[in-house]
Formats: structure tokens, sequence, C-alpha cells
């Protein structure tokens, strides 16, 4: 028996958790060509490696496929209804970090919090015939957050991309989205709101509670997370 | 539980409301997602499901029959109707996945201008006969009733809207009952914002579809509200009492009454309140031992404005209401293109009854 370990299988997030296994007497490494998605673990016995998108690794996770994965906290809320009763977090990585975030154009200097964006949510709605447009790919988490704050008459829109481009294009009057410095943020002319972040995210080892849990793979679990530290 | 039972209870109940008077209806599963949406905004994502179809559009798969029927009585219904329903209305459950996401309800709707109060009293009636005793409680409300405190609220016309809007929002209506009566501090930023002589000065481009000018009027309402006195302690101590009415009917009445002397306003929410009790009486609802609270149906589907009501086992607290419903005379004017009228209904959920009658026995 093995236990699977799920890994980012591209760019700084892979580079960053091979890093961090390797600090800790675990090393990470590809297989086979450039492009080929396979992997080694060396320094514990029984733990395979699976590459995959950072976006699958929830849902890999949830049905137990996999028995630890490395994600960022942002993907695991959003994707897993009830992740808690499905994955537990074990360690937080260090690195990955990154804030969902709502934004608004700087020039609406007079929407700084929550009350400011539900009032001028109903003045537009009132104006314009359709609801506040609040461009998003993590639809759960903003709604959420927006229901906790009392935010009506807003919709979302989905944007899987370029979302801070939809208010100069009109697709969007608001953003919601992860930055982590705030950068592409300003040079669209867009602001924060002055309000604590949907989330705070980082790079993530989770377990997954609905994994194989055979003796023989609990005892290779301990084995790694004796090993990790964690 | 079986679901043919349940069918064939749901077959039961509609038989008993055509008796009553109602013209059987049915409704298209697939509804148009944005008449919905429009509705009740963000939140019914939530609680239907949404689907795809390349060429309509985004539909939902209908979470209740409110509203296709309001829709279909708006378009060519004669006056006055009564119709009822039965059929699945589907709920996502993200929240709470240990209930059904697919269920029956049987509903009886009227649309009368008559007499509003004998047409609350006319639904309820029905709906405690049908459902013959079973060890239920009876919960009672009047959406009306918050609604008319609020608009008599002696502060201006806007704050007075931005209350109304946010009534259904028990956290967010306080949190703005804190401000406008000044007990909760003004932010840093709005401050400034007040402070500054030409605060659109910032030297940003200005993008997106909200124009310059929706800004400055919303700075220009910003420093008119400042310049409004606060909402004065007895007014806030008035909402409180109304928002802790929960007694049987005729304490509740003699309650209210008391309140609306020193708020002319709700005088007449107030005598409607009265009026039904005597329509529920002349229809033989025990009204002395009926519940009545003043917040109920505060957190539940938006469309309500009136009366509303809820059964609930007593054996069996932990199952939702076997039956629910209430006055929507605002949803027929959103959905009547120009018309409306005065409506109320309910429903009743076969499968929860069974459950009950089983509790029981």
């Amino acid at each position: 028996m093995t236990i699977k370990l799920g890994v980012p299988s591209k760019g700084r997030l892979m580079e960053k958790t091979f890093d961090w296994f390797g600090e800790r007497g675990v090393t990470l490494s590809r297989t086979g060509s450039e492009r080929e998605y396979s992997g080694a673990v060396d320094g514990v016995d029984g733990v395979e490696l699976v590459l995959l998108s950072a976006g699958e690794i929830p849902r890999e996770l949830a049905a137990g496929r996999i028995d630890l994965g490395v994600t960022g906290t942002d993907l695991v809320r959003e994707k897993l209804v009830q992740w808690d009763q499905k994955v537990e977090p074990l360690a937080e990585l260090g690195f990955g970090f990154a804030d969902l975030i709502i934004a608004v154009p700087a020039c609406w200097v007079d929407v700084d919090t929550l009350d400011d964006l539900d009032a001028a949510a109903a003045a537009f709605r009132a104006k314009h015939g359709f609801r506040m447009r609040i461009a998003t790919k993590y639809h759960r988490l903003v709604r959420d957050y927006l229901r906790m704050g009392g935010v009506a008459d807003y919709q979302l829109v989905d944007s899987q991309g370029a979302t801070e481009g939809t208010i100069r294009n009109l697709t969007a009057e608001a953003v919601a989205d992860i930055t982590s410095t705030g950068e592409t943020l300003r040079a669209n002319h867009l602001k924060i709101l002055d309000e604590p972040p949907v989330l705070k995210s980082q790079a993530t080892l989770f377990r997954s509670r609905l994994s194989d849990k055979s003796d023989e793979n609990r005892e290779i679990m301990q084995t790694l997370c004796n090993t990790l530290g964690v | 539980m079986s679901s043919l039972k349940a069918n064939s209870e749901a077959l039961c109940l509609r038989a008993a409301f055509e008796q009553a008077g109602a013209t059987p209806v049915d409704c298209a599963v697939l509804q148009p997602a944005e008449t919905l949406l429009d509705l009740y905004g963000e939140d019914i994502r939530t609680r239907a499901y949404v689907t795809q179809d390349p060429a309509r559009g985004e539909q939902m798969l209908r979470p209740d029959f409110t509203v296709p029927v309001v829709q279909m009585h708006m378009a060519d219904g004669a006056e006055p109707a009564r119709y009822t329903y039965s059929g699945v209305v589907f709920r996502r459950q993200e929240e709470n996945p240990e209930r059904d996401s697919e269920y029956l309800q049987t509903g009886y709707e009227v649309f009368d201008r008559t007499d509003p109060e004998a047409a609350d009293a006319e639904v309820f009636a029905l709906f405690a006969e049908t459902l013959g005793g079973e060890g239920l409680r009876a919960a009672t409300g009047d959406m009306g009733i918050l609604t008319a405190a609020v608009s008599s609220l002696k502060t201006s016309p806007q704050r007075r809207a931005a209350l109304l809007r946010h009534i259904w929002r028990p956290r967010r209506f306080r949190a703005l009952m804190d401000r406008y009566s000044g007990r909760s501090a003004v932010p840093q930023t709005r401050k400034a914002l007040l402070a500054s002589s030409d605060p659109l000065d910032i030297g940003v481009p200005v993008i997106g579809l909200r124009s310059e000018v929706e800004i400055a009027d919303r700075i220009e309402a910003l420093r008119a509200d400042a310049a409004e006195p606060p909402i004065s302690q007895d007014q806030v101590d008035m909402i409180d009492e109304v928002l802790k009415v929960s007694e049987t009917c005729p304490y509740a009445l003699a309650n209210l009454r008391d309140i609306a002397v020193d708020m002319p306003e709700m005088e007449q929410a107030v005598d409607r309140f009265a009026r039904r009790c005597d329509a529920l009486a002349a229809r033989g609802v025990n009204v002395d031992k009926l519940d009545f609270e003043a917040s109920y149906g505060r957190t539940s589907m938006e469309y309500y404005d009136g009366f509303v009501f809820g059964f609930y086992s007593e054996a069996r607290p932990d199952l939702p209401p076997v039956a629910s419903g209430g006055r929507y005379d605002a949803l027929t004017q959103r959905l009547g293109q120009g018309k409306s009228i005065p409506a109320v209904g309910g429903v009743i959920r076969p499968d929860i009854l069974l459950q009950v009658r089983e509790a029981q026995s």
C-alpha cells in the first residue's frame, strides 16, 4: 500500500512546495521528461507523488483519491461544501499568500465600507434597472461574505481571468479577486474596500478525512508526519 | 418515507383545496432564472438549483410555486381567483445536507381584493381544518405591523427607506438603527469624505458604468444625512417594543394598541390585525389561544409583507414547519407589470405531515 500526496503540477507553487518538503528531509522530484506529470518521493517509504492542477486538489482530497494535498485555503473553502468535514489542515506552508478582497473603482470616493457598497448598490439598481455586478470566480465565498455583511441588490458575474479589466469593459461595477500586493488593482485604478478580507489564504498541507485508512496507510502517514514535524 | 404515500397524501390535500373552491393549476419545473434572481438577489443561488440552457439562458428548478402562480394570474387571471397546485420543489441544502433537496408542496392561493383580512382568515382556517389537529402548534405574525412602525419613525424618508429595505435582515437592520440613532461611531473614511471640500478631486480616472454624477449624488445624500438629527431613544425603544411582542392574539393586540398611541401612523396596521382576529374568530379559530409574534416571518422568504403563519409539530420540533404561508401583495405588483392585487396563500408539505402523523400514533 502507498499513500498519495497531491502537489501543484507547475510553477512557483510546485517549486516552493518541493523546497518546503526538502527542508524537512523529504525530497520530491519530477521524473521523466520536462512535460511528463510524474514524480518521485525520497526520504519516506510508501508515499507516491501525484502532480495535479492546484484547483483540482480540493476535489481529489474530498473524494479520498489522494491522502494529502498542497493547495490554497481559498480553493478548499470555495470548492468544498462543509470543507472542514472533508479535509483537515495539517500545516500552513508560509508561501502562496493571497487575500480574497473586494475592490471598487478608486474614483468611488463615497464607497469604503460594506455599508457604503450596499447603499451604492441600492442607488445603482434604482438608476440602471439591474443589480450592481461584482465579477469573481469565488462565488460561494463572496456570496457568504456579502450576506454576512448585509449587502443586497448585487449580482455576481463569473470571471475566470483578467477580472480587474471587467470594470473598464463595463461588464462589472466591482470585483472580488485574489491579490497579494495589490499592484494589478492599482494599475487598473481600483481600490480595496476598507474591511477585513473575504479570506486570507496561503499554501497549506491538507489531509483527506475520507481516504483509505488501513493500518498500513496509517503507519506511513504517521512516519511522514513525524518526518515533516506536522 | 415512501414517496408514493406522500404523493397520494398530496393529491388528497389538493382535492380538499379544490373542494374549498380552488382551481387546480400546474407550473413548469424549469423557470427562467432571471425573474427569481431579480426578486431575491444572489442569495437565491444558495437555495435553488441553477442550470444552463444554450437557447433559453439560465434556468432554475422551481424553488416554489408562488412566483409562477402569481405570474400566471397576473398575465391572464380572472378576479377573484383561488388556485391549488401540487408538485415537487427543489432546494439546495448546502448548510444542512441531511435535509431533503426535493420535496412535495401542496398549495392554496387567493387573489381577491374585496376583504383582505377575511381572505387571510379563510386561508388560515382552511389550513387548520385540513391539517386537522395533528398536535400542531400554529405561529402567526404580521410583517405589516413592523413595516408600519418603521414607516412612522420621525426621521428622513431616506433613512426610513433604508430601514425598510433591510427589514428582512435583522442584523443589518439593527446596525442601521444604531447608526441613525447615534449609538455607533461614524467610520473614519466617512468623516474624511464629509470634511473634504472637493472629495471628487483625487486625480484618478472615472471608470465603469457608475458615473461621476451618481457618485456626487451619493456624497450629497451623505451630507444631508449627516445633518439629520439622530433618531430619538423613545423611537428606538418603540421599535424594540414592537419587535418584542409575542403573546396570544388578544394580549398582542392590546399591547400594539398601546404602542400605536404614540405612533398614530401604525393605527391602520393594528386595525387590520384587529379585523383579522375577528375574521378568524368568525371562522371558528380560537383566537384567544392563538400565538402572535411580531417578528415572525422576518428571516424567511422576502415576499411576505402582511399576515404570516406556520404550523409546527409539537412532537417533532426537529422537523421544518408542516405548513406555512402569508400575504404577498407587493409581489403581485412587482410581477404584475403595472397591475397589482392583494394576495395570500400557503403550502403544506405532505411528507412532513406524514412523519408528524407517524410520531403521533
